[in-house]
């Protein structure tokens, strides 16, 4: 029972808010004691832990290329392209990527896609621009709903979608763990079954993202009330 | 051969970089916390494959206390104005697409072409690692294709880098923190005393409910590990194997597709899960840092149902 002190140091740092790092560092710590190491192995394990780990920081090598571009004025362009287009709406922009980063990460192409690489310097601009089509300039809270929103399209449509490939991450987990238990199933089974999830999850996201341009133009109208 | 050691140096550098430029930019009032922050990281990208654990459990710790001692600051915004960055883009039109959408087409196509290319029976990249170092590849010729286009001075890729990387701030850190943190939580067991807790206190004798609990558990413990892959043994060695494949008769493949997937849902909830939900808050620059959970919610609470009664249906066949 113990060891569920750093779940509890997790939980409570979230709701008060306090630093992320700071918490997860505590929280590190305390379980690692918990289970009975000294604090000198515990350092050393959360710093081993730490440099296993920082394959997850290596997409942060865009940054460079990224801001160069934007500083020439990529997000600009990105929005003008989307102001040519008469029939895009917000709503739509989205709709659009969703299907496109769904289909391609069931295609195993999950690296299409990401925050920093698409969905800042590209899909948020792009979706912003069509609302701005529509409306003219809009305000910060639209902007913020926007862009949200982008960001969600981007996870939600990758991990509903990568599961339909045999060769991901989470396909081969699952048939080693049942392989350990004396259970054999094929990759492509496990895929099959991926599918009926996925066609939720499209019909699901893609209803709730017809309802996001009415979204925008019911708060659009509240707006100057407001002010 | 590259491997991803070579690619932790090119990141170790760019950390570096970053470090340097605020420390030269009195404009930042906490530039000294940013250059230390930021130093630290690149040491451990430098060096970190070869100093002690212990050395490197220091380092982060060091970085910790930097980054929540009165915390990270930001320089003035040195990017041109709208004015001149609409002025650009009218210049360079679609062409400023090229080097951005370069990074996951070069990215895709060297995670498949590598695995076919070998130079004296060696392949060129490691290719247990080939998906991120095809990235890392990527964003380098992505560089130097926008560098050659676009003719910026020499160091202002490292400038714009820090600008987004301030932006970011410690959020660039988490991920990479609470992977370290999942590793814990796996030395201490905490997955095995959770499933018994569930074990001990839900009934478990009707097919429905026991498919209710693996799935709504895979989806709580995921959001309490941040990583369906960390929820996924635990619930299904201690839930779906033993009630829903050995008790019940389940088919253990649907289970364990439509279960991970449950997991999914949880992910989507969580700020543990940081790279997917916290740090696209920071990049996109909105206020509320659970801005992109509170629109995932609705979707993962419906699709946690759909997913219940689909693998309610199709389990038991």
């Amino acid at each position: 029972m113990l060891s569920l002190i750093g779940i509890v140091i997790v939980i409570v740092g979230f709701v008060l808010r306090m630093n992320p790092l700071l918490v997860v560092t505590v929280a590190g710590l305390a379980t690692g004691m918990a289970s009975g190491l000294g604090p000198l192995e515990v350092v050393a394990a959360f710093g081993k832990a730490f440099i296993t780990s920082r394959y997850v920081a290596i997409v942060w090598l865009v940054l460079p290329v990224i801001g160069l571009l934007e500083h020439a004025g990529l997000k600009e362009r990105a929005r003008a392209v989307v102001a040519g287009l008469r029939a895009a709406t917000a709503s739509r922009v989205l709709l659009a990527y969703f299907a496109i980063r769904q289909i391609t990460a069931a295609l195993g192409l999950t690296s299409l896609g990401g925050h920093p690489q698409m969905v800042r310097p590209l899909i948020a601009p792009m979706a912003e621009g069509a609302a701005e089509n529509q409306y003219g300039e809009l305000p910060q809270s639209v902007r913020y709903k926007i862009r949200a929103n982008a960001a969600a399209v981007d996870n939600i449509a990758l991990f509903f979608g990568e599961d339909i490939f045999i060769a991901i991450g989470s396909i081969l987990l699952i048939k080693g763990f049942l392989d350990q238990n004396g259970i054999h199933v094929e990759p492509t089974q496990l895929a099959i079954w991926a599918i009926p999830t996925a066609i939720c999850a499209f019909v699901i996201h893609c209803a709730r993202l017809l309802l996001l341009d009415r979204q925008i133009r019911a708060e659009l109208a509240r707006g100057p009330r407001k002010a | 051969m590259i491997t991803l050691e070579h690619i932790y140096w090119l990141s170790g550098l760019m950390f570096a970089g970053v470090a340097i430029v605020n420390w030269r930019d009195r404009s930042n009032p906490r530039r000294l916390n940013n250059t230390a922050f930021w130093g630290i990281y690149a040491i451990t990208f430098l060096a970190g494959s070869r100093l002690q654990d212990l050395a490197n459990g220091f380092l982060v710790i060091a970085m910790v206390v930097v980054a929540s001692i009165r915390g990270l600051g930001q320089g003035k915004r040195e990017s041109a104005t709208r004015e001149e960055r609409e002025a650009s883009a009218r210049r360079w039109g679609n062409k400023l697409f090229i080097p951005a959408l370069a990074i996951p087409l070069i990215t895709v196509l060297g995670t498949v072409l590598f695995k076919r290319i070998a130079i004296n029976g060696m392949p060129v990249v490691d290719l247990k690692q080939v998906t991120v170092i095809s990235l890392a590849i990527a964003t380098v010729v992505a560089l130097v294709t926008g560098m050659i286009m676009l003719r910026p001075p020499l160091l202002a890729p490292i400038r714009e880098a820090r600008r987004l990387l301030d932006a970011v701030g410690w959020a660039a850190v988490l991920p990479q923190m609470l992977a370290a943190l999942g590793a814990l939580f796996a030395i201490a067991g905490v997955g095995n005393v959770v499933s018994g807790l569930a074990q001990r206190w839900i009934p478990l004798d009707n097919p429905f409910v026991v498919v209710a609990t693996y799935a709504v558990g895979m989806a709580v413990f995921t959001m309490i590990m941040g990583n369906a892959f960390a929820a996924f043994p635990v619930m299904t060695a201690g839930i779906g194997l033993p009630l829903i494949v050995q008790k019940f008769g389940g088919d253990p493949a649907i289970m364990a597709a439509i279960g991970m997937l449950s997991g999914f849902c949880g992910t989507l909830m969580t700020p543990m899960a940081a790279n997917f939900n916290i740090v696209p808050t920071a990049l996109l620059e909105l206020p509320d840092e659970n801005a992109v959970i509170k629109v995932q919610i609705p979707t993962a609470l419906m699709l946690l149902g759909a997913n219940i009664l689909l693998m309610n249906f199709l389990v038991f066949r």
